[in-house]
């Protein structure tokens, strides 16, 4: 971390730490990487994380699931425009981070800090609202009450876009639980610490602990048991490239995990609904509904 | 307080509390999955030997009914003497079940069947309406046993079941039982009013504790009389009161069966609910009077294999 | 006492079907042999008759059915939406118009009861259809952008259970978003997917737009990997679906599976109970519980495990085994030798881990495949007649205490397709269905469809939703990769 002080002052440096079941624990293997900036500069080490913590992590977004998928999607959505409350509160900080991690220049991380931050709002207002986009009463040919109704698939594994290491991370993390997901997060190998540093913003936002869980390291290490989890639902492959998302994709189908494939995406337009919708499973409820009774006196 | 209650349910009748109780405690009908199997049951297909064995089993439970204001000794004469012989031009055809006539009418009923092995049923209780004092509606039942009546057709107060006085309507029941003597007492719900099918489950358990022979959907004189569905849920009632009880009850279907095919359907239901022991005239009617032409003119159908038509059929 | 009511045989008669001693395959409008000049014989499952010789596709068909989807995608996907819309709707129209042929057709190919072809099958076929077409024209307003494009050749495989219904649910929506479509059926259920093919000669549709391949699983698998195509879709089993979702992986081929289940019947002490029994023997019996949304995990309130069990067995002696044509038969054929050979293999494994088997007084027809009606009690969530689709004519009965209890069992399955819920008490079947990981749940009924439902699992009973507008998603492109709505 750079020092911003004066030249007589020692900067204190921050350890990035894991961010799992909302803790921040080191990772489980002890070891750290070098994380640079673009100019191959030192930034500071970011936790190397293993399997097991992978492990873990799936453990703790297992646990909050069933909280945070019964939570109201109002109480979501205020949780989701706390953090971006939060995040404009530290927003100087993540503009540097964000500067040095993707080797931008002030004003364009700025940019894309605020677009990042925007987005928190644009899915915390989804929240409430896509059940109604896509669900809804199905008119069937019966004396029935048809509904169907979006729920969220369970526990995502996100692999986070590896260029856009800020706004990208937000636009795969806030659509999945927007809905009421739960995520274990791999963030841009490269470029981690505005990940790590969100992870600070989550744990003090109302996101309840284990609602995101956020790993550093290789990202083909640590996605390999994730995909492969017997207790993951889906997949978001964004930061896999074509070797990697084709093997996963592949592992993944031992419980039919479901997949988003890597595609394109600028992460700088508005978003639509894809994100949201690709971690929904529809869920349709039938009810008789029937005559109130056949009467009628006729003496 | 007296009792018809069988011995395992003879707590249940104890208070208005306890009956009311029991009989909201009996599990709830699904109106679209009642008439689904019902429906379900219709589509049975009834061919052949299968069709005229229905065919007089079906004659053989018709409760051939007149129940006008204009009825006249002649017009029950005509129809004693069709209940006796259905079908003048054959003599294997079976007879019905009973003639079923207003009070005032047995006797001339009772004289006219001349000692044929048919029943005489008669209407009672201020029919259809009901509303009368108790007094006047065990008067009613009196006279038309000591006419000569072998069963007597009540109807119960709807308004106090409606109102949810459960123990007065089953007092009523008791005391016309009481008052029926040894004729067999058929209780009728008049299902069209009581509308739910809940209810419906529910007056057939009331009757049945209060010691009805016969459970009857309706009078006839409402708009919405015996349906496949609400039969069907009456001889579930039959059914899981024997298994609870031992006693077996019969069941009428009364109104609005006109055809061959309908019997059949019903018939079908009695087999596959209550099953073959209420497959007898003893335990199951119809209550009905067009329905026999159109049963003698398929017999006479499956007979000769020519279709039948209303000349070759008696006009009552 | 009364004498017993027969019911006379009442046979729906052969004569409304033609069936040709042979058959090929329907590739670009012409039926023509497969070739390697392979056939296949299909046999009648009540009777083992042979019906038919059908051309069995392998590779090089596949490959010319699906250029000859390829070549028709063009012209299809630029009709205006409203000339799609009235080709489903001839089709829809020539179904119910031809309808008894082809129910009796159904019933002697797959051996399931007539009564069920006449009054579910095929009444659900026309109405798919139906209810498709009317799409065609209107998939701007399906909420999933401003123009939706359809994805170009779709790659179709259906399963032996509902041959033609399953072919509906594929095609229809498949054409009214302008694909194309190779559609393989099941190997020992070809037959109505080639009158079909015919239904759309009488329809005029244009040639190359359906392609009909019968075969086995090589022509299915060479059909998911063939290059050409952009979209699958199939439904059958889970092992299948997942080496589809194998095969699959690292291309762009979209994919919608409709797999397996365990469907938990939920029973609670509140019961409507005449008709919860009558729905759990239609959730179990309906064509002889080769359903994958079968409610074949009974889940009993253990208050009332008794009574209900007394009404069940009381019920299911009633059941009409025999002669699928005959109208009045309950439970017809299982499909083939190999699928009575599994659910006879995984009753045998019940019993060995100690459940309690039990089954009317049933007497099989001595040719053809059959399974009595069968009922396990001692059942529990460790014995594999509890866990394992058996996809057969048999009911694992278990207990519950609580509401939770039932919840928690329910949802122990790898699985996630379909739920039953029977309680008179409104706010429980709201909270209970909403916990409950299945794409579909049936409250105080069961095994109910339609063409404006979605239908499909969760876990690892497939991705994807057939029916309604979500079922159009699945043959539509997004406008963007994000999805626009």
């Amino acid at each position: 971390m750079k020092s911003t002080v004066d030249a007589d002052r020692l900067g204190v440096f921050k350890t990035y730490k894991l961010y799992v079941g909302g803790k921040f624990p080191r990772s489980e293997s002890g070891r750290v990487y070098e994380v640079t900036d673009s100019k191959g500069k030192w930034l500071a080490n970011a936790p190397l994380s293993s399997r097991k913590d992978a492990r873990d992590a799936v453990v703790a977004a297992r646990k909050a699931f069933g909280a945070w998928s019964g939570a109201t999607a109002y109480n979501r959505g205020q949780v989701l425009y706390r953090v971006a409350e939060m995040l404009e509160g530290r927003r100087d900080q993540f503009v540097r981070e964000v500067a040095d991690a993707e080797g931008l220049s002030k004003s364009k991380a700025a940019a894309v800090v605020d677009a990042a931050i925007d987005r928190w709002v644009w899915y915390a207002g989804w929240t409430d609202k896509i059940a109604q986009v896509v669900g809804g009463a199905n008119p069937v040919a019966g004396p029935f009450f048809n509904l169907s109704t979006p729920e969220p698939t369970g526990v995502v594994a996100v692999l986070a876009p590896q260029e856009s290491s800020f706004l990208g991370l937000v636009s795969v993390i806030a659509p999945a639980i927007a809905t009421g997901n739960t995520v274990v997060v791999v963030a841009s190998e490269g470029a981690p610490l505005p990940a790590l540093s969100l992870a600070e913003v989550l744990a003090t936002s109302d996101v309840p602990g284990g609602v995101v869980n956020i790993l550093s390291g290789r990202t083909a290490e640590i996605a390999a048991p994730l995909a492969s989890h017997q207790d993951v639902n889906a997949i978001d492959l964004a930061g896999a490239d074509e070797d990697l998302a084709k093997e996963l994709e592949t592992a993944a189908a031992d419980n039919l995990k479901r997949v988003l494939r890597p595609q394109p995406v600028d992460f700088t337009a508005a978003p639509g609904t894809g994100r949201l919708t690709a971690f929904l499973e529809t869920k349709t409820v039938w009810h008789p509904t029937g005559s109130l009774g056949a009467s009628g006196s006729a003496y | 307080m007296p009792t018809n209650a069988p011995a395992a349910l003879s707590d249940v009748t104890a208070s208005d509390g306890a009956l009311r109780r029991f009989l909201h405690g009996l599990p709830g009908v699904d109106a679209v999955g009642l008439e689904a199997r019902a429906a379900s049951l219709g589509t049975r297909s009834i061919k052949t030997s299968a069709k005229a064995y229905a065919i007089d089993l079906a004659i053989s439970m018709i409760d051939l009914t007149t129940l006008e204001g204009a009825d006249t000794p002649g017009k029950v004469r005509a129809l004693a003497a069709k209940a006796v012989n259905p079908d003048p031009t054959d003599r294997t055809t079976p007879h019905t079940a009973a003639v079923c006539v207003y009070p005032d009418m047995v006797a001339t009923a009772k004289a006219a069947l001349n000692g044929a092995d048919v029943k005489v049923a008669s209407v009672a209780t201020a029919f259809p309406a009901g509303r009368a004092a108790l007094d006047v509606k065990l008067a009613d039942t009196r006279d038309a046993v000591a006419a000569g009546a072998d069963e007597i057709d009540m109807v119960i107060d709807r308004g106090a079941f409606l109102a949810g006085k459960y123990l007065k309507v089953y007092e009523e029941i008791l005391a016309v039982k009481e008052a029926s003597g040894s004729a067999r007492l058929k209780v009728i719900f008049e299902t069209g009013e009581l509308s739910t099918y809940d209810n419906i489950r529910r007056a057939s358990w009331l009757g049945m504790l209060a010691g009805a022979d016969f459970i009857k959907t309706s009078t006839g004189k409402v708009a919405v009389n015996a349906t496949p569905a609400n039969t069907l849920l009456m001889l579930e009632a039959v059914r899981d009161f024997r298994e609870q009880t031992g006693v077996q009850v019969g069941v009428k279907p009364a109104g609005g069966i006109r055809t061959s095919k309908d019997a059949i359907k019903f018939l079908v239901l009695v087999n596959e609910t209550a099953g073959a022991d209420w497959l007898d005239s003893h335990w199951f009617r119809f209550g009905a009077s067009s329905l026999l032409n159109d049963l003698l003119m398929q017999r006479q159908k499956l007979a000769t294999g020519r279709y039948s038509g209303p000349d070759y059929v008696t006009v009552d | 006492m009364a004498s017993v009511f027969e019911y006379a045989p009442a046979p729906e008669s052969r004569a409304v079907v033609d069936i040709a001693p042979s058959y090929g395959l329907f590739i670009d409008g012409e039926f023509a042999e497969a070739a390697d000049g392979k056939v296949f014989k299909t046999v009648s499952p009540s009777s083992e008759e042979v019906l038919s010789e059908v051309a069995r596709a392998g590779s090089e068909d596949v490959d010319r059915a699906v250029k000859a989807a390829r070549r028709a995608f063009e012209k299809w996907s630029a009709l205006p939406g409203r000339e799609r819309a009235k080709y489903l709707f001839r089709i829809a129209r020539i179904i119910q118009e031809r309808s008894r042929e082809l129910a009796v057709l159904e019933t002697l190919d797959n051996g399931k009861p007539i009564r069920e072809t006449r009054d579910a099958d095929l009444p659900l076929v026309a109405a798919h259809f139906f209810y498709y077409a009317g799409w065609a024209d209107k998939l701007e307003h399906a909420g999933l952008g401003p123009n939706p494009r359809p994805l170009g050749v779709a790659g179709q495989v259906i399963p032996w259970n509902f041959p033609l219904l399953m072919l509906a649910w594929k095609i229809a929506p498949a054409l009214a978003a302008g694909n194309t479509v190779v559609l393989k059926p099941a190997e020992t259920t070809p037959l109505s997917a080639l009158f079909f093919a015919d239904i759309c000669r009488q329809a005029g549709l244009p040639r190359g737009v359906v392609n009909i391949l019968p075969g086995y699983g090589d022509a299915g698998a060479a059909l998911v990997e063939h290059p050409g195509i952009d979209k699958v879709a199939f439904t059958g089993s889970t092992a299948v679906g997942k080496a589809i979702a194998r095969q699959v992986a690292g291309t762009d081929k979209k994919v919608t599976l409709e797999l397996g289940g365990k469907g938990a019947n939920i029973v609670f002490d509140d019961a409507p109970l005449d008709q919860a029994v009558e729905g759990i023997i239609g959730g179990i019996f309906f064509n002889q519980g080769q359903v994958c949304c079968a409610g074949s995990r009974l889940l009993v309130q253990e208050s009332i495990q008794d009574e209900l069990l007394d009404s069940l067995k009381r019920r299911l002696s009633t059941l009409r085994l025999g002669d699928p044509l005959d109208k009045n038969t309950d439970i017809g054929a299982i499909n083939s030798e190999e699928q009575l050979a599994r659910i006879t293999s995984l009753v045998e494994q019940g019993e060995a881990e100690g459940a309690e088997r039990w089954s009317p007084a049933c007497a099989l027809p001595s040719s053809g495949y059959w399974f009595a009606p069968t009922l396990f009690t001692n059942v529990t969530q460790a014995h594999t007649i509890a866990r394992d689709e058996i996809f057969g004519p048999v009911l694992s009965v278990l207990t519950f205490r609580t509401p939770d209890e039932a919840v928690a069992k329910a949802n122990n399955s790898q699985y996630g397709l379909s739920a039953g819920i029977w309680t008179e008490k409104g706010s429980r079947i709201l909270a209970v269905a909403n916990r409950l990981r299945a794409g579909v749940v049936w409250a105080n009924t069961f095994n109910k469809f339609d063409p404006t439902s979605p239908f499909g699992g969760y876990k690892e009973s497939g991705y994807g939703r057939e029916g309604g507008r979500h079922g159009l998603e699945a043959y539509l492109a997004p406008t963007s990769p994000e999805g626009a709505r």
